[in-house]
């Protein structure tokens, strides 16, 4: 059994170990292991000029990764917090995504971009939001959330191994939840660009990612209880979406919510739905819901347990499609 | 078909071992006056002088009949934009002439002068402005990457690039050109201070052309854009950007630094830009006539032309053969402008990612059965 944190930092240890391009940087990442321990003795192990500590400035971060990148080298950036990201929105969106069509295909940049996400660890602002959205808008990034210890492992390795730039979220709140990792010799792990099916069901299809899974499968499970046999899709990829699963399950079902800990306003919830009513519409018994943040700033911690989607929002939800 | 291949064959420095280059009242280092006098002090082999001088002069007068002939197909409706580099060339072919053909070059977007020295083509060059592309040669081959819009990105790219060089225990160099408004990016002084920490191996090649479109220098920083290297920890000089004989020795000079592993430098090259920013700007609306005039007084052709004269080193024959050569070049950038065809949107989509996932083919494939709905 390994946290989920613990789970990353076998995964980027495996992934410097196959490939010597590898680097990973960011600010404290090094010598301290990163204000989550994410990369805990990875710079004892593997240098200085691997685990590198960076300056104080994430835009310089993904810019030189982005040259790095370019001289051959695979970068695994860290931005620290999910609000510390804007400074460096400029080389993710203009520089990161863009190279590859902007030279007709022909330059890749496999550059990593790890941000731990979202609230529900009480912190302060800025450092609970959940800015998927931004990235998702972007054409040429991949953009993954892993939920368990499990994808975790797995999903870092691919994304490391692959060629296209990733956003990475890791859910904040799920870094010291353990779980099992599927062992080398089990088998290919599922794609990264697919999304899994984590709870079978029959009558409704909650449709999520990152922190709020383990919160649907909760209330999945209390639903049950009252005779409701509820499916959790966790998405894992959310640019690019495996509609496919996702189509499969609602025309299945015939209602589905979308669950995610960003603000439901133009929010990542808004394209799944749109996609649902598009695909599965003479499926559907009743209106796609959304359950998720306010259209507000991240509220303070006090009284985030009000904001971020709990057990009893989603069954409320789950209600109102099922009496539709 | 006239071979642009300006760096090969490569010229040979005339300055290697020269520790102190002269200055001019200014401030900054200058070799020949703007009316093309050869300092006192430059105490160089003058056969290896005049060779160079002829080569740079032939890379800046083919770079000044590709600009103009870009300009006049902006005019023409051939060209979406085209941003000029006239008056800017000597800050351009002295800097990329003093570096080894494999330094790694991140330009701005309007470095067309030290593109073509390398080799870069006019089709490559024009392509970004006739808007059939987004970028217009590979850079490997050339290693000069591709243009970059959004300003100061590139500074940090080519500081990452020279951190992989270290890595890889190269004795490559990188160099990157910005301007003086690009200076004020945070993304410059990211780059700069990164750069120092590590000990990159590379030059910041500042042209201060004086304008940022309308903005001048004087609204844009309060201290000389070289003074910053003090700051950051960088090896320092400032250049008559209009001598090129200043800007090559001041260059090679602050490379080979970086090559034998003392740090990085920044260089600022004090230059104009004598055209507007771009084609769709109107310079006089924000600056005046004298002032245009005094620069062109101080033309970076016409003190070469100046020097070599006053030197010996150019006869009819020889500007001739370069007059000749410019006009060929000009005719194939006219033709490989008209050439350039409009690419197919649908071929697009299989550029974004490393793959073309279920709903990017799904868009793909609908554009196409729509756009073939319609009868030609």
């Amino acid at each position: 059994m390994l946290t989920l944190c613990q789970a990353l930092n076998s995964g980027l240890r495996r992934a410097m170990e196959d490939d010597d391009k590898v680097l990973l940087m960011g600010e404290d990442v090094g010598r301290l292991g990163g204000v989550f321990r994410v990369t805990d003795g990875l710079q004892k192990d593997f240098g200085e000029a691997r685990v590198v500590d960076t300056t104080l400035a994430e835009s310089g971060i993904i810019g030189t990764a982005i040259g790095l990148a370019l001289r051959g080298y695979r970068p695994v950036c860290e931005i620290q917090f999910d609000g510390f990201v804007y400074p460096a929105f400029n080389q993710i969106v203009s520089q990161l995504a863009k190279m590859r069509a902007r030279t007709g295909g022909r330059t890749a940049l496999p550059v990593v971009v790890r941000i731990p996400v979202g609230g529900g660890i009480g912190a302060v602002e800025h450092h609970s939001e959940s800015n998927e959205a931004y990235f998702a808008h972007t054409a040429g990034l991949r953009v993954v959330y892993c939920a368990s210890p499990d994808d975790a492992h797995w999903m870092i390795r691919q994304a490391v191994a692959g060629d296209d730039p990733v956003i990475f979220y890791e859910p904040k709140r799920r870094y010291w939840v353990k779980g099992e990792v599927t062992p080398e010799d089990a088998g290919p792990p599922m794609p990264l660009h697919r999304a899994r099916v984590v709870r079978p069901g029959a009558d409704v299809t909650l449709l999520t990612y990152g922190g709020t899974v383990a919160t649907c499968v909760a209330a999945a499970e209390a639903a049950a209880q009252e005779g409701r046999d509820i499916e959790v899709i966790d998405l894992r990829s959310i640019s690019p979406l495996d509609v496919a699963t996702i189509e499969e399950s609602v025309r299945r079902t015939g209602r589905a919510v979308v669950v995610h800990e960003a603000p439901t306003f133009a929010g990542f919830g808004a394209e799944v739905v749109a996609q649902v009513t598009s695909r599965c519409f003479y499926s559907l018994e009743a209106p796609v819901e959304r359950v998720g943040g306010f259209n507000l700033p991240y509220p303070p911690a006090k009284v985030e347990e009000e904001y971020l989607p709990d057990l009893d929002r989603i069954l409320d939800a789950v209600d109102r499609v099922l009496a539709a | 078909m006239t071979t642009v291949d300006l760096a090969d064959p490569p010229v040979t420095n005339p300055f290697t071992g020269t520790t102190d280059l002269p200055r001019a009242a200014e401030g900054w280092t200058q070799l020949v006056t703007p009316d093309g006098r050869l300092h006192p002090d430059v105490d160089v082999d003058r056969d290896a002088l005049g060779r160079l001088t002829r080569d740079l002069y032939r890379g800046m007068r083919l770079a000044r009949r590709l600009d103009d002939e870009a300009f006049a197909l902006q005019r023409q409706g051939e060209l979406g934009l085209w941003l000029q580099c006239r008056g800017q060339e000597a800050a351009q072919v002295g800097s990329v002439a003093a570096v080894r053909a494999d330094d790694y070059v991140f330009p701005s977007y309007r470095e067309h002068a030290a593109a073509l020295w390398r080799g870069i083509g006019p089709a490559d060059l024009l392509r970004q402005w006739r808007g059939v592309a987004h970028s217009g040669w590979d850079p490997e081959p050339y290693s000069f990457h591709i243009y970059t819009l959004v300003l100061a990105a590139q500074l940090l790219h080519a500081t990452g690039y020279a951190l992989g060089v270290q890595r890889d225990g190269s004795d490559t160099v990188v160099v990157t050109y910005f301007g003086d408004g690009a200076a004020s990016e945070g993304d410059a002084s990211e780059a700069m201070n990164i750069a120092a920490v590590n000990a990159a191996p590379m030059v910041f090649f500042c042209q201060n052309n004086q304008w940022a479109i309308s903005t001048p220098t004087a609204s844009q920083t309060r201290t000389p854009i070289h003074r910053r290297g003090a700051g950051f920890g960088l090896r320092s000089e400032w250049v008559d950007g209009n001598d090129v004989l200043a800007v090559y020795a001041v260059t090679s000079a602050v490379t080979e630094h970086a090559r034998a592993g003392a740090g990085p430098a920044i260089v600022e090259a004090t230059t104009y830009r004598m055209g507007g920013h771009s084609t769709s700007d109107d310079p006089t609306r924000y600056r005046t006539d004298d002032e245009l005039e005094a620069w062109r007084a101080r033309d970076p052709l016409a003190r070469v032309e100046a020097l070599m004269r006053a030197e010996g080193w150019s006869d009819e024959t020889f500007l001739g053969q370069i007059q000749a050569e410019a006009d060929e070049l000009a005719d194939r950038t006219r033709r490989e402008c008209l050439a350039l065809t409009a690419p197919d949107l649908a071929d697009a989509f299989a550029t974004v990612l490393s793959d073309v996932p279920q709903l990017l083919r799904e868009e793909r494939d609908a554009f196409v059965a729509y756009r073939g709905s319609f009868l030609d």
